[in-house]
């Protein structure tokens, strides 16, 4: 019996989450408009969201192309295409990973120090003063936040793409000898700009949609203790990882996945 | 926008490096890793080329004269009451001179490469405009046909 009620409490739980998941975006958007009347509290979070997360972002690009350069040459080399190689990272960066290793940076970078943030204003009445000022706190404190959220990740997927391209190219044409004409001639010939680029800006924002959405959410839905905060920072980078992730598959097999 | 509003110069001069650098990635993925002449193809005119047999045509393979790359396969669906592949080319607006009578061949790039479909012009005065059909063509070679013939006829031969 006491199971049972369990697996009852459980469900209710989660679906309660949910709901107050989806208010909470409903009442975000109907203040949204404040993000532009103040568009200097939108800068100011591109600051600490964006530009914060810029060096990570750097070095996981560079890295993430390098190796892939390195790997991708390992498998084509045995069938002779390693002319390929520059299409390889070309694609993989703009479709797949691009987008989402930016996306998982940010909520670990960002996404987390965000709801720890907004957890903490909770949990020592700021919001409350807020609202006893006659100050809207989420017009005040949540949309920028979210509004740079949503900005600064595609940003971010970009540089990251660029930088990974750059990066598989120095391994495959000074390390590995590929030719660096061959690279971008085959990058050229089969990358399209709204096929695969322009997909994979989508992507970003619907990641960086996600994200911003969950890490203000769980800020504000923080229980307001330290333990309470300690809970909602955690689950803003699992939740937020996950559904990139998983959103991913989905985006990509709307997108790419139709047999034409 | 004052200073005070959004913390200060250093902020809003972080923030317009990080849009500027995004602006700039942008342009470097849309120009020099990505190709628009791709995009330009896509709006350009259509023409139609029944096909015996298409081999490992996909969508996308370049269609070239005299190996200059003019537009891309757009489309392949099998003719219902011929059986014959029928392939849709989209060539760009301003290769709009081929005659009508221009024929198609799938070639491959070396031997193994992907494929391709070659038009070869011909003398016609009237000109292929979008919708029309290119009646000449030839399809792709098969290798393993070709082998099987080779194999075939030095049989054949030992056996005389």
């Amino acid at each position: 019996m006491n199971a049972l009620a369990a697996i009852g409490r459980f469900t209710l739980g989660g679906v309660y989450h949910l709901g107050r998941c989806g208010v909470f975006l409903c009442t975000m958007l109907a203040v949204i408009s404040h993000a532009w009347r103040r568009f200097a509290l939108v800068v100011r979070q591109l600051y600490f969201a964006g530009v914060m997360t810029l060096l990570i972002t750097l070095v996981a690009g560079l890295f993430v192309g390098m190796v892939l350069s390195l790997q991708g040459y390992y498998t084509l080399v045995n069938y002779g295409g390693e002319s390929a190689l520059g299409l390889l990272v070309a694609l993989s960066l703009t479709r797949e990973l691009g987008p989402v290793l930016a996306a998982v940076l940010f909520t670990g970078r960002a996404g987390s120090a965000i709801t720890a943030e907004i957890g903490l204003m909770k949990a020592t009445d700021q919001l409350a003063a807020m609202e006893m000022m006659a100050t809207d706190p989420v017009a005040r404190v949540v949309v920028p936040r979210f509004v740079a959220g949503v900005l600064a990740v595609p940003i971010l997927t970009l540089l990251f793409n660029v930088v990974g391209v750059l990066g598989g190219y120095y391994v495959g044409t000074v390390q590995l000898g590929v030719d660096s004409g061959v690279y971008w001639a085959s990058m050229q010939n089969g990358v399209d700009v709204f096929e695969d680029i322009g997909n994979g800006i989508i992507k970003s924002f619907v990641f960086g949609f996600v994200v911003s959405w969950i890490m203000v959410f769980e800020g504000c839905d923080t229980e307001p203790t330290a333990e309470g905060i300690s809970r909602a920072t955690t689950r803003t980078v699992v939740v937020g990882s996950l559904s990139v992730l998983g959103l991913d598959y989905i985006l990509t097999a709307l997108m790419y996945g139709g047999i034409s | 926008m004052s200073n005070t509003a959004t913390g200060g110069r250093k902020i809003e001069l972080w923030v317009g490096v990080l849009v500027l650098g995004g602006l700039l990635s942008l342009g470097f993925l849309a120009f020099e890793v990505g190709n628009f002449d791709n995009a330009r193809v896509r709006d350009g005119y259509r023409v139609y080329a029944d096909f015996q047999n298409i081999g490992g045509l996909t969508l996308r393979a370049p269609v070239a004269v005299a190996g200059v790359r003019i537009g891309q396969v757009t489309g392949i669906t099998l003719s219902r009451d011929s059986f014959n592949a029928r392939v849709e080319l989209t060539i760009a607006r301003r290769y709009d001179n081929l005659p009508v009578d221009s024929s198609a061949s799938i070639f491959t790039k070396g031997l193994l490469g992907a494929q391709y479909v070659g038009l070869e012009p011909g003398f016609d005065e009237e000109l292929l405009g979008d919708g029309d059909e290119i009646e000449f063509t030839n399809s792709s070679v098969v290798l393993e046909q070709l082998i099987g013939e080779l194999l075939f006829s030095k049989a054949e031969e030992a056996a005389e």
